[in-house]
C-alpha cells in the first residue's frame, strides 16, 4: 500500500504537531471560531466506543472559542453523509469529526472534494494521500497497547491465568487486541491463556452475555472484549463473580468488585490539536496515529480488581510503551504453529496492521 | 320511462362523483387531522420533558423543508423509502402482511453488486451493466419474497413469519457471502465486496442532489397505483384481499395473484437494494441493513396501502429524518427523540382507521343509494 510507505514521517509530522500544540495557550489561540460537528455511530452513552468520543468534545465544550454540534446514531449510510452536510450548511461546522469506520467511503472523500473549506477528519487510518482529498484526513490511536496494558495487570490478578476475550469480528485491529492482551499476560505469567468467543458482530448484546458465561464456565477468571459496548460483558462478568478489564470508555463504574482496569482511547488530545491548529490558522496533520508514546491512549483507574502487584507491572509496562517498547517480539508463532512474528516489530509496523492470525496461548479460531 | 324513474336514476348519476369526492375528501382530512393530533399529543410530551414545541416543529421545518438543501436532505432519505412502503403495501392490497421488504433489499443489493463484479472487470460499459444489476436486484428481491407467497398459499405458512424470517436468512447469506468468497481483500476491517467504481456509479438526477432512486419509486408508486386501482389484475387482487374464499369461489387464481403481488413487492424492494448499491454505497456490506425495509412498513401503513400516498408518507418520513439531525444539535435532544414522535403518529394514525365512515360530514346525504 502506498500509504503505509510515508506512514512513519507522517506519524512524526503528527506528533511534532502535537508537542507544537502544547505550547503556552494564549500563544496559539485563536483567531477562528471552530465549530466542531461530530457524528456517532451509535449512542453517546454506550459505554464504549461512542462514549469515548463523546466525553472528550465535552471536554472541548468548556474551552473559548470552540462550538460543538453533535448527532448519534447515524447509520453508514448516506445518512451520515447528509448529517454532515446539514453541520456544514446549517451550523457553519468547519471541522467535521467522523468517528466510525464505514463512514469514511464513499462518505467522508466524497463530501471533502464537495467542501474543500472544510476539514474532514475520520477515526481509522484510511487517509491515502494520493487518492483522497486534502482536506480529509485519518486518526487513529493504536487501542492494542492498553489492551497489552489489560493483559499485564490481568496475568498478575487472575488466579488461573486464563482469560477470556469476547471479541466482535475476526479483523485485523481485533485480533491485534487478543493478541496483545495475551502477550502482556504472558510477560508477567508464561502460562497464561486467552480463550477467544467471536459475536459476529459490532454489537449482539445477547450474544455477548452469552460468550460472556460461556466463558466463565470454561474456567475463565478475567473478562474482557472488543465490542462497540462493553456494558453487557462487564456486567455479566460482574455478576458470575469474576475480574474484567474494560475497552474503549470507562466501565469502572460497572464493575465495582471485580474491575481491574481497562483500554481507553484519549481522544481529547487529538480533538484539541485538531481545534487549536484551526483557530490559528492551519491545517491539522492529514495522518495522526499514536499510541501510549504521544498521549492518546490511557487505562482506566485501577479498580477493586487489580492486585497490588499487578499494578506496579502494568504501571511500568504503561511507562515502557512511552519509550516505545515493542509489543510483538521475535519469534512467535500463531496457535496453528506457523511463525508470524520473526523479529522485533515496532508498535506500529505495517505488517501488524493485516493481521490475520492468533498467537499460540489463543484458543479459538479465526474462520 | 316514467318521470320518476328517470328522476331517481338523475340522482344516481349525480352521486356517483359526489360520492367519490366525500371519500377522497375523507382520506384526505383524517389523516391530516390524526397527524396534527399526534403533534399535539407529542407537544404535550415535549412540555413534560421541559422543552419547547414550538422550537421543535420550527426545527422540523428547517431540517426537512426549509431550504434547498434541507429539501434535498429529505427527498434523498425519502427515496428507499417509497420503495419499501410499495413492497409492504402492493401485498397488504391482497391481504398479506408481508414484512420481508428488508431482506430482499439487502439481497438484492447484494446480487447486484456481485454481479457487477465481472462486468466491471471485464470493462462491460456502465449503459448495460446498471440495468443488468437493476434487473438482477428486481428478480432476486422478487423470488425472494415470491418465495413467501408461495409458502402462503401452496403450504399454509404465515407469511408474516416467513417473510420476517426470510429476512433474517438474507442478510445472512449477504454477509457469508461478503465475508466470504465474494470479500474485496483490501476490505480489511469492514468487509464488502469489490467496489464497482465511480463510472458504474448511478448519478443524481439533474439539478438536484438527490439520487434517481427517488424518480424510479415515482414512477413505480404511479405505474402500481394504476395497477392495483384501474385494472381487472388490481381488481382480483383487491377481491382476494378482501376474501380470499370467496374470490377463490369466483374462480379467481387465488393462489397466483399472492404470487405475483409478493414479487412485485419483493422487485421494488430489491430495486431499493440496487439504488443503495449503485447510488450509494458503491458496493454491497453490512451498511446495507439499514432498517429502510421495516421503516417502509410504517410508511405504508400511514399511506393506507395507497401506492401514490406512500410517496408523501415517504418524504415526510425523510423529512422527520432530515431534521433528527437538526433537532439533536440545536435542542441537545437524544435522537430516540424522533422515534418517540414516529411511535406516536403511528398510534394515532392506526387510531384514526376507526373514524372512516363514522364522521357524519363525509358521509352522502341521501340514504336511497348507498353503495
Amino acid at each position: 500500500m502506498s500509504f503505509s510507505l510515508s506512514r512513519r514521517s507522517l506519524l512524526r509530522a503528527g506528533a511534532a504537531g502535537l508537542a507544537a500544540s502544547a505550547l503556552p495557550f494564549g500563544l496559539a489561540r485563536a483567531q477562528t471560531n471552530v465549530i466542531l460537528g461530530i457524528v456517532y455511530v451509535g449512542p453517546k452513552d454506550d459505554f464504549g466506543w461512542n462514549q469515548a468520543h463523546a466525553v472528550s468534545v465535552e471536554a472541548l465544550k468548556a474551552l473559548p472559542g470552540i462550538t460543538v454540534v453533535e448527532e448519534e446514531n447515524v447509520p453508514e449510510t448516506d445518512a451520515v453523509a447528509k448529517s454532515m452536510e446539514s453541520m456544514i450548511n446549517l451550523d457553519g461546522a468547519n471541522l467535521i469529526l467522523a468517528t466510525s469506520f464505514g463512514y469514511y467511503k464513499p462518505f467522508v472523500v466524497d463530501l471533502a472534494a464537495k467542501y474543500p473549506n472544510v476539514t474532514f477528519r475520520h477515526a481509522a487510518p484510511l487517509w491515502n494521500k494520493d487518492t483522497d482529498p486534502a482536506n480529509a484526513g485519518s486518526y487513529f490511536p493504536y487501542l492494542n497497547q492498553a489492551h497489552y496494558v489489560n493483559g499485564v495487570a490481568a496475568g498478575l490478578s487472575s488466579p488461573t491465568g486464563k482469560i477470556g476475550f469476547v471479541a466482535a469480528k475476526p479483523i485485523p485491529s481485533v485480533l491485534s487486541n487478543i493478541n496483545s492482551v495475551l502477550l502482556g499476560a504472558r510477560s508477567v505469567n508464561p502460562n497464561a491463556t486467552v480463550q477467544v468467543i467471536f459475536t459476529g458482530e459490532w454489537s449482539l448484546p445477547v450474544r455477548e452475555a452469552e460468550a460472556t458465561n460461556a466463558l466463565v464456565d470454561a474456567g475463565c477468571d478475567v473478562i474482557t472484549c472488543h465490542v462497540d459496548s462493553p456494558k453487557v460483558v462487564i456486567e455479566t462478568a460482574e455478576g458470575r463473580g469474576v475480574k474484567t478489564c474494560g475497552h474503549n470508555a470507562s466501565q469502572a463504574s460497572l464493575g465495582p468488585k471485580g474491575f481491574i482496569t481497562g483500554a481507553e482511547y484519549k481522544w481529547e488530545t487529538i480533538y484539541k490539536s485538531y481545534a487549536d491548529d484551526i483557530a490559528a490558522g492551519k491545517t491539522p496533520p492529514n495522518f495522526l496515529v499514536g499510541g501510549y508514546n504521544n498521549d492518546m491512549l490511557r487505562n482506566t483507574p485501577y479498580g477493586a480488581g487489580a492486585t497490588p502487584e499487578a499494578i506496579k507491572a502494568a504501571d511500568a509496562a504503561i511507562e515502557a510503551l512511552k519509550g516505545g517498547a515493542p509489543i510483538y517480539k521475535g519469534m512467535l508463532k500463531d496457535n496453528a504453529g506457523n511463525v508470524v512474528v520473526d523479529k522485533d516489530y515496532d508498535n506500529y509496523d505495517p505488517y501488524l496492521d493485516g493481521m490475520n492470525w492468533l498467537l499460540e496461548g489463543v484458543q479459538g479460531s479465526i474462520t | 320511462m316514467t318521470a320518476d324513474t328517470a328522476d331517481k336514476a338523475a340522482t344516481k348519476s349525480s352521486a356517483g362523483p359526489n360520492l367519490q369526492l366525500l371519500r377522497f375528501a375523507e382520506s384526505i382530512t383524517i389523516p391530516v387531522l390524526a397527524l396534527v393530533a399526534s403533534a399535539l399529543v407529542f407537544s404535550v410530551f415535549l412540555l413534560a420533558i421541559g422543552k419547547d414545541p414550538i422550537t421543535f416543529y420550527s426545527l422540523i421545518w428547517t431540517g426537512g423543508f426549509g431550504s434547498s438543501f434541507s429539501l434535498q436532505n429529505t427527498l434523498q432519505r425519502a427515496a428507499p423509502l417509497i420503495l419499501t412502503g410499495l413492497a409492504f403495501a402492493v401485498p397488504a392490497r391482497i391481504g398479506l402482511t408481508m414484512i420481508g421488504g428488508e431482506g430482499a433489499l439487502v439481497l438484492g443489493g447484494f446480487t447486484a453488486a456481485a454481479v457487477a463484479i465481472p462486468m466491471v472487470v471485464g470493462g462491460v460499459p456502465p449503459f448495460v451493466t446498471l440495468p443488468v444489476m437493476a434487473i438482477t436486484a428486481m428478480l432476486t428481491g422478487g423470488l425472494w419474497v415470491g418465495l413467501t407467497g408461495w409458502l402462503k398459499y401452496y403450504r399454509g405458512v404465515n407469511e408474516t413469519i416467513a417473510s420476517l424470517l426470510l429476512s433474517y436468512i438474507a442478510i445472512a447469506i449477504m454477509n457469508f457471502f461478503v465475508e466470504g468468497a465474494l470479500r474485496d481483500p483490501s476490505s480489511a476491517n469492514k468487509p464488502s465486496t469489490m467496489p464497482i467504481g465511480d463510472a458504474y456509479r448511478v448519478g443524481n438526477i439533474p439539478g438536484m442532489d438527490v439520487h434517481w432512486g427517488l424518480a424510479a419509486g415515482i414512477i413505480l408508486a404511479i405505474a402500481l397505483w394504476i395497477l392495483m386501482s384501474r385494472t381487472t389484475f388490481g381488481f382480483a387482487a383487491r377481491m382476494t384481499g378482501g376474501n380470499a374464499r370467496a374470490a377463490l369461489a369466483q374462480g379467481l387464481p387465488v393462489g397466483w395473484l399472492m404470487v405475483v403481488c409478493c414479487m412485485i413487492a419483493g422487485a421494488c424492494a430489491g430495486l431499493a437494494g440496487f439504488f443503495e448499491v449503485a447510488a450509494i454505497h458503491g458496493q454491497a456490506n453490512a451498511s446495507l441493513v439499514a432498517g429502510y425495509g421495516f421503516t417502509g412498513i410504517l410508511v405504508s401503513f400511514l399511506a393506507r396501502h395507497n401506492p401514490i400516498a406512500v410517496v408523501p408518507v415517504a418524504i415526510l418520513f425523510g423529512a422527520i429524518a432530515a431534521a433528527g439531525g437538526v433537532i439533536q444539535r440545536r435542542m441537545g435532544m437524544p435522537d430516540a427523540t424522533v422515534l418517540v414522535l414516529q411511535g406516536i403518529m403511528f398510534v394515532v394514525l392506526l387510531v384514526s382507521e376507526t373514524f372512516y365512515g363514522r364522521i357524519k360530514f363525509f358521509q352522502p346525504r341521501s340514504t336511497g343509494d348507498r353503495i
